[in-house]
């Protein structure tokens, strides 16, 4: 059941700084409103993972690791691999986050990545199945949230396709009955590149990767994912408050802009630039 | 896709069920369907048969839930296990979970919550049977129970999804035209104050398809929004018409 969540408190003060600041077109922490923080990412840092990512945007810090295994394919789709992705909120992300089973903002975090990879159709999920109906190639996208301070959505779905984009796995062909495995490593075939860009709405404001204080004050956010051709995968609407459709149009404009933006800072990264 | 696709669009821009690409499937609501819940209503749309219910406001459980200034809003969209093709998990689902969530923030947003504070407004939407767009459904739904609770509402909620098809924009899925469109679009929007309260998207639309998409989804929930409002006058009508029955012997009398 889902349930309105205590807020931490934030003082009527620094609400009130950050909606004047916003009014003069300014942001607490010297940002333009289509800004985003600083954005740094860092792959390989796991050599037991297929593919993994380490992304710092501003404060905010989460790990992507990518496990590549092969398994039994869904009944409705015997000739796909199967995309897999969960979030995990550790507990020492922030003081809000308890351990224990996934909560909604994770199932939430999770789920809308997913969406992104998954109807981007970024994994080509064809080309990993090895036996129909058997056989398939699974992968596991865990994202792990280390230091939460704001717009994890977009830090996770960068870190995700840094991820990907640099993931090994192992080729594997039929022999018979068998599978065989063999050593030789194949870069993970991705085909699309999804980049989510969360817009925030702050006392009628829109802002782009709110920080921690900024999620707190917001009203709602948008989240508009967009693939290498500018076209729209996945959106998600978050939050108690509520959008026009002029503002949502503008988001999406802005969306498409900003990802071309973010989609070269991750290739650059994935190439080790 | 083990299955052959068929084509949805024929050219003529028939859909599968005959309808124009702009054209919603029927639609039916009741109001105060049953009897504890503090409010509820019954939604048939398209091939979706679902209940709403409402109980509330009412003491927070457990109690540090509570807010001070407000009320907390629950929700829970769930699906019965023989509502659809292969029996359900009854167990919640992370999309169940997800949809709860979206749900909940959609109609928290037409709740004046701030008048109930240290209170608990609960509301349940069951899917008896799921069709395409069951969580636009079960939202214009629960919006209807929130009023038949007599929840002070800004304003009632309505739902309706976008879909593409065939490479065409067109309005409320059904559940084929669901598995295998290009793109589906949930929309709840309040057409009073002109303001969205849920938008999710998956599948692929360029930025002119969306603009279309939401152009169309909006105009929609405002058809189902007169709909909504005719399903509540019917019962407050029926409400008073026993009343008068019940009154007018005991005037006899006297």
């Amino acid at each position: 059941m889902s349930t309105t969540p205590q807020q931490p408190p934030i003082g009527k003060i620094e609400q009130k700084g950050i909606v004047d600041l916003l009014t003069k077109g300014r942001r607490i922490d010297e940002r333009k409103l289509t800004d985003y923080r600083d954005l740094k990412i860092e792959t390989g840092l796991v050599q037991k993972a297929n593919g993994s990512a380490m992304v710092n945007l501003g404060k905010t810090k989460v790990m992507t690791g990518i496990k590549i295994e092969l398994g039994k394919p869904f009944p409705d789709t015997p000739n796909q691999g199967v995309l897999a992705v969960n979030a995990e909120l550790v507990p020492f992300a922030s003081p809000s986050f308890e351990p224990g089973p996934p909560s909604e903002g994770a199932i939430e975090l999770a789920r809308v990545v997913d969406r992104g990879i998954r109807e981007s159709k970024a994994i080509g999920l064809e080309a990993l199945c090895v036996e129909p109906k058997k056989q398939v190639v699974i992968v596991f996208v865990d994202v792990y949230v280390l230091d939460h301070d704001g717009n994890l959505i977009d830090a996770a779905a960068i870190s995700s396709l840094a991820a990907l984009l640099t993931s090994k796995m192992n080729r594997y062909e039929m022999d018979g009955e068998e599978v065989r495995t063999s050593d030789e490593l194949v870069p993970l075939p991705v085909q699309n590149e999804p980049v989510a860009v969360t817009t925030a709405k702050i006392d009628g404001h829109m802002i782009l990767d709110p920080c921690l204080e900024e999620e707190l004050v917001m009203s709602s956010r948008l989240t508009v994912t967009t693939g290498r051709d500018g076209s729209i995968c996945a959106m998600q609407k978050g939050g108690l408050g509520t959008f026009t459709d002029q503002e949502i149009r503008q988001a999406v404009k802005t969306a498409i802009e900003k990802g071309k933006e973010i989609r070269e800072t991750i290739r650059g990264a994935a190439a080790g630039r | 896709m083990n299955k052959p696709e068929v084509k949805l669009v024929d050219e003529n821009g028939v859909r599968l069920d005959g309808r124009k690409l702009d054209e919603l499937r029927p639609i039916k609501m009741d109001v105060g369907v049953l009897d504890k819940a503090d409010g509820s209503a019954y939604i048939e749309h398209g091939k979706n048969r679902i209940i709403a219910a409402v109980y509330g406001p009412r003491e927070a459980h457990p109690k540090h839930i509570a807010l001070a200034d407000r009320a907390v809003i629950k929700c829970r969209y769930h699906m019965a296990p023989f509502s659809v093709e292969e029996r359900k998990s009854p167990a919640p689902s992370r999309r169940e979970l997800e949809l709860s969530k979206v749900i909940r923030e959609s109609l928290e947003t037409s709740i004046m919550s701030e008048v109930y504070p240290r209170t608990s407004i609960d509301i349940f939407i069951e899917i008896l049977q799921s069709d395409g767009g069951s969580r636009c459904a079960g939202i214009t739904a629960a919006s209807l129970a929130l009023a038949d609770a007599g929840v002070p509402l800004k304003e009632i909620v309505a739902a309706c999804a976008v879909c593409k098809i065939d490479g065409k924009i067109a309005l409320d899925a059904s559940d084929i035209e669901d598995k295998q469109g290009d793109a589906d679009l949930p929309i709840a929007f309040m057409p009073k104050s002109g303001v969205i309260t849920l938008l999710q998207m998956d599948g692929s639309l360029t930025e002119e398809e969306f603009n279309q998409a939401l152009d169309m989804g909006i105009a929609a929930c405002k058809k189902i929004n007169e709909i909504q409002v005719e399903a509540l006058k019917r019962k407050y009508i029926s409400v008073k018409e026993q009343a008068e029955e019940r009154h007018e012997p005991q005037e006899a009398k006297a």
